[in-house]
């Protein structure tokens, strides 16, 4: 037996939305595995809390792609559940970085760093936009992405001027993490279309801040970022890294099994 | 529908919803928390009652809405609609004075002013660079016996609003509600 897919569509507002909405929900699945496996149990706590919050910010912004695509012009419109698990790999547009495989916990620590950083920038700019259901989520969210990027930046430091093992697992995590930040500021007509209608920045727009904040807090844990080559990710796109399917079949496993269960 | 009679259901909704509790600090109410924004009537005299959720991800935000529902159906006043208004985004400055003593006398510490850490940039700090004491006047004091001495275990908790703390002077851990 199979549920069959929901197809969002190519509306390019509903696909800046579903970044977002897939970005955070992405994000948390992966800290989720966190959860009975962190080195410590305040770090167990802190990864799921943090995950939760993410969960909460996908929920909304699902929803509201959900309304969107049907004010302009889809047959129906779906709801958060439907499209958190009922679509294909390519119909989710989540950059490829947060699809990754969790690592160890110095890769954990800087990628949520990473992501934070870059949420509390578009979050910020966000709080301006011309929908005014995504500025109040974005306001809403702003708040815990700080305290999200505070936590991150406590660690990154603490692994990165703590004990040799522990820089050098920063150092490994940063080498092999870096040259998938490259996709966080990629130009195309879906952030065009978002920046001449209102609704949003284009990703680019936040590179200079974010490698500002993420180049501070890199000298201050004393790693260096390698040089990045030219190829950059597509996960954002649709087309996404061997990981992402098998991250699909968990997440979507009880959907698929029992269509439209809910508790 | 006359002015006294709006007034009167309007009145009559905030009474029933003053005694509902919070499902997860069941010491307060949602009144205490400041999620309660708004109790009005439309123009056809449905009564509506205005939430507003403290975090994205809170799981007890559908509880509390079912629980509003609840006391309003047993007082009487159906028809009525529950609904969610995301902004202006909750803020713990929303919490009573009334909560904050409450709050206190569970053994919770109570959150401080939120324009304190508003627009903070991320703070960093090296073993050899970190300041002997922190910023002290973030820090909660003990709810148990006052004293400022306290130092933070883990900047999560129970729940996604707070955060765990030990008194230096009493030895007891005790929960702080971080101000957001």
């Amino acid at each position: 037996m199979s549920t069959p897919s929901i197809q969002p569509g190519r509306d390019p507002a509903v696909q800046y939305l579903l970044r977002l909405g897939d970005f955070c929900l992405i994000h948390a699945q992966r800290l989720g595995e966190w959860c009975g496996h962190a080195p410590i149990l305040e770090e167990d706590i802190a990864l799921t809390n943090l995950a939760l919050d993410l969960i909460g910010q996908a929920r909304a912004l699902l929803t509201r792609a959900g309304q969107v695509g049907h004010e302009r012009g889809a047959p129906a419109a779906f709801d958060e559940d439907q499209l958190a698990f009922l679509r294909e790999e390519r119909d989710y547009l989540n950059p490829t970085l947060v699809e990754l495989p969790r690592g160890d916990f110095a890769f954990t620590v800087l990628r949520n760093a990473a992501v934070a950083t870059w949420m509390r920038l578009m979050w910020t700019r966000l709080q301006a936009s011309r929908d005014a259901e995504l500025a109040a989520i974005a306001a809403k969210a702003l708040k815990e992405s700080r305290y999200h990027e505070q936590h991150a930046a406590d660690w990154v430091v603490r692994l990165g001027d703590g004990t040799p093992e522990s820089h050098r697992r920063l150092q490994d995590a940063l080498d092999r993490l870096w040259r998938y930040t490259l996709e966080l500021f990629e130009a195309d007509a879906v952030d065009e279309a978002a920046a001449a209608s209102g609704l949003g920045p284009r990703w680019a727009d936040l590179r200079e801040d974010w490698h500002a904040a993420m180049q501070a807090l890199l000298d201050e844990a004393g790693v260096r970022a390698p040089a990045t080559g030219s190829h950059v990710t597509t996960g954002r796109r649709g087309v996404h890294s061997e990981h992402m399917g098998r991250l699909l079949a968990e997440m979507q496993h009880l959907q698929r099994a029992y269509p439209g269960g809910a508790w | 529908m006359c002015g006294a009679q709006v007034l009167g259901r309007i009145e009559a909704a905030w009474q029933a919803i003053d005694p509902v509790p919070d499902p997860e600090i069941p010491v307060l109410t949602l009144r205490d928390l400041g999620i309660v924004r708004e109790v009005r009537l439309d123009e056809e005299g449905a009564l509506e009652v205005v939430l507003t959720p403290t975090y994205s991800g809170c799981p007890a935000t559908e509880v509390i809405s079912a629980s509003v529902a609840e006391a309003l159906e047993a007082a009487g006043l159906a028809p009525f609609a529950v609904t969610l208004r995301r902004a202006p985004a909750w803020t713990t400055d929303w919490i009573s004075e009334q909560g904050r003593q409450r709050l206190r006398e569970y053994g919770i510490a109570p959150p401080g002013p939120v324009a304190a850490g508003e627009g903070v940039p991320v703070r960093l700090h090296r073993r050899a660079a970190a300041p002997v004491a922190p910023a002290a006047s973030a820090d909660p004091s003990c709810p148990r016996c006052d004293s400022p001495r306290t130092e933070r275990l883990s900047a999560f908790g129970s729940t996604a609003c707070k955060s765990l703390w030990r008194c230096l002077a009493c030895r007891e851990p005790f929960e702080h509600f971080k101000p957001i």
